[in-house]
């Protein structure tokens, strides 16, 4: 794990935002790129665009083969012909979020000045990301888009579509999210962001100068995360206290199990988890976008009050949440069902019982499927799409 | 469906914004988008019949009577529906007074306490009544709040509701035809549906 290449360069289907964009912070990126995928074809109207909103972790290769890891897209089991979001009905529209490093403008970017962005990359928001998006989805030529769905910090996204673009959002389906970053999930992404920094090879955010990356930070800030994905009950049905190897068989070999290798089974698979993110993530994108979630504050752009963000809106609202997600809990969303209702705006609200936790969204959950599916046939009902 | 619900649509103004509390899997709000072309939200306390519903497309979300109505902002729906169910919950009045608040008319079923089989049966055996309608043994009914019609009227006229239309109807949900007197709707109407206002 100590040394592993810098990311290779793929090429990734991309739009160029020549005119830039004017960010959060005030700070300008006079042009900037993002990196897109797109399954199933517009309708003559321009009226079935679905946009996806990956994860912090995810990327534009929803529904194919993810071309760094050689892996199926994060939603395959969900985007396709017949699948709950079918790509025979919906022109379905996923961007590597701005910062991501999958392809889209990041800290890895080439700055005007020809260097590569690295530390100096300015901070990101949520509304920053979709303002880019909206960008996107306007050159391709759609003025509403049928339905923004996404989970985790892409429910973050979706929820800032709907409250920032709202005329623009027919149908919004905010998945294990908040519209809120909680103290613990900041002080979370905060271990995640010490630990990279505590890495040698990080150096002071300028690894890539050196041709190194801070593999041992991102792995151990990865390990971490991923814990927070779970749930005691998934890590238990999963590994209980399995072990690799007992206390006598290692000191037979000659090794010392306190000190060296692992033990556990849960072990190796969080080792074997954050190795295999190092070679596909890098870290600057994972400090801008960790604090970009950690920003995350959708009432105080309305003076606190949440309801205010969604005003008179019409879109139509499907909130999901997992019974044994802890990182983003139901009362989460539970808080935007009720600041929605408070808006009198159409919403639907189901908590799905799983064990699996957080990534319940990323997995084979029939009744999440069956919500989600439903729900966007309703949907498409009343938008009178086919 | 169930004939109360073809009843209560039958009262709703087509076009209406209507929530219907208790919505169940949703058979009423979707008769009322499909035939009447009402704006339909349904809350429902069962996770399981909220997930049927919303995967069957329909706008329901978890929640309860309680709790939930107080979220809503004043005058959000032409109709509040609330079918057997009153018995059930916490606080009753509170309740009704929430449905009038965030909308313009109230419909609410509940079932008659005060029926013949209801009195006949506590007159005789001293127990507390089963009957078809009143169906659960004492230690597990989820009806915490009885009534009578006689009881809800005088509810009514406390809080300065305005009946608009109340009927007595059977346990199927035909309209009986107790009509005209209340004290005998009281005694034989199995269930009983206001529609009512702020006066």
């Amino acid at each position: 794990m100590d040394t592993i290449a810098p990311l290779p360069d793929i090429e990734h289907t991309a739009s160029v935002f020549a005119e830039g964009i004017t960010l959060d912070c005030g700070q300008r990126l006079e042009s900037f790129t993002l990196a897109y995928r797109t399954y199933g074809a517009l309708n003559a109207a321009r009226s079935n665009a679905v946009l996806l909103c990956h994860a912090l972790t995810g990327d534009q290769y929803v529904a194919e083969r993810q071309p760094l890891t050689g892996k199926p897209g994060w939603w395959e089991n969900m985007v396709g012909p017949g699948l709950p979001i079918d790509t025979d009905r919906f022109f379905v529209i996923c961007s590597n979020v701005l910062g991501g490093c999958m392809g889209s403008t990041g800290p890895r970017s080439v700055n005007p000045n020809g260097q590569i962005w690295g530390t100096d990359f300015p901070p990101i928001t949520m509304r920053d990301m979709v303002r880019a998006q909206q960008m996107l989805v306007a050159r391709l030529g759609i003025s509403r888009l049928f339905a923004v769905i996404g989970g985790s910090m892409g429910g973050m996204q979706v929820l800032q579509w709907a409250a920032t673009f709202p005329d623009q959002v027919f149908a919004a389906i905010p998945i294990a999210t908040a519209a809120y970053h909680s103290a613990q999930n900041i002080a979370f992404n905060e271990v995640s962001r010490q630990a990279i920094a505590a890495d040698p090879d990080f150096a002071g955010g300028r690894y890539w100068a050196e041709g190194k990356i801070p593999a041992r930070g991102l792995a151990v800030a990865r390990m971490m995360a991923h814990i927070t994905y779970l749930s005691e009950d998934a890590l238990n049905r999963k590994f209980g206290r399995k072990t690799r190897r007992q206390i006598n068989d290692a000191a037979a070999a000659g090794e010392n199990a306190s000190f060296f290798g692992d033990v556990f089974e849960v072990e190796s698979y969080l080792r074997h988890q954050g190795s295999s993110f190092v070679r596909r993530f890098d870290a600057n994108s994972y400090l801008t976008v960790t604090r970009a979630m950690d920003w995350f504050d959708l009432a105080a752009e309305h003076d606190g009050d949440l309801s205010a963000a969604f005003a008179g809106t019409r879109t139509r609202f499907c909130l999901v949440s997992f019974t044994s997600d802890w990182l983003f809990p139901t009362p989460q969303s539970r808080a935007i069902a009720r600041a929605l209702n408070r808006a009198a705006a159409n919403v639907s609200f189901v908590e799905i019982e799983t064990d699996r936790g957080h990534d319940a969204f990323l997995l084979d959950e029939p009744d999440f499927a069956r919500t989600l599916g439903g729900f966007l046939s309703g949907c498409a009902e009343h938008a009178g799409i086919a | 469906m169930r004939v109360d619900l073809r009843l209560i649509a039958s009262l709703i103004e087509p076009g209406s914004r209507v929530l219907d509390i208790g919505s169940g899997d949703g058979t009423l709000i979707e008769h009322l988008f499909r035939t009447r072309g009402c704006d339909a939200r349904g809350i429902e306390i069962d996770m399981a019949e909220v997930t049927r519903a919303v995967a069957h497309g329909l706008p329901v979300m978890h929640g309860d009577a309680d709790n939930d109505l107080a979220q809503y902002p004043d005058n959000a729906f032409d109709y509040v529906v609330l079918t057997r169910t009153l018995q059930a919950v916490e606080r009753p009045r509170e309740v009704l007074r929430q449905m009038l608040r965030i909308g313009t008319r109230a419909l609410v079923s509940f079932p008659n306490f005060g029926h013949w089989q209801v009195r006949l049966q506590l007159l005789r055996t001293g127990r507390m009544p089963v009957t078809p309608t009143w169906n659960r043994p004492w230690y597990e009914t989820p009806n915490i709040h009885p009534c009578t019609i006689l009881d809800f009227r005088e509810l009514c006229a406390q809080e300065g509701y305005a009946v608009e239309e109340w009927l007595a109807i059977d346990e199927a949900g035909r309209k009986s035809p107790w009509r005209r007197s209340l004290r005998l709707a009281n005694m034989f109407g199995e269930q009983a549906m206001f529609l009512m206002r702020n006066a």
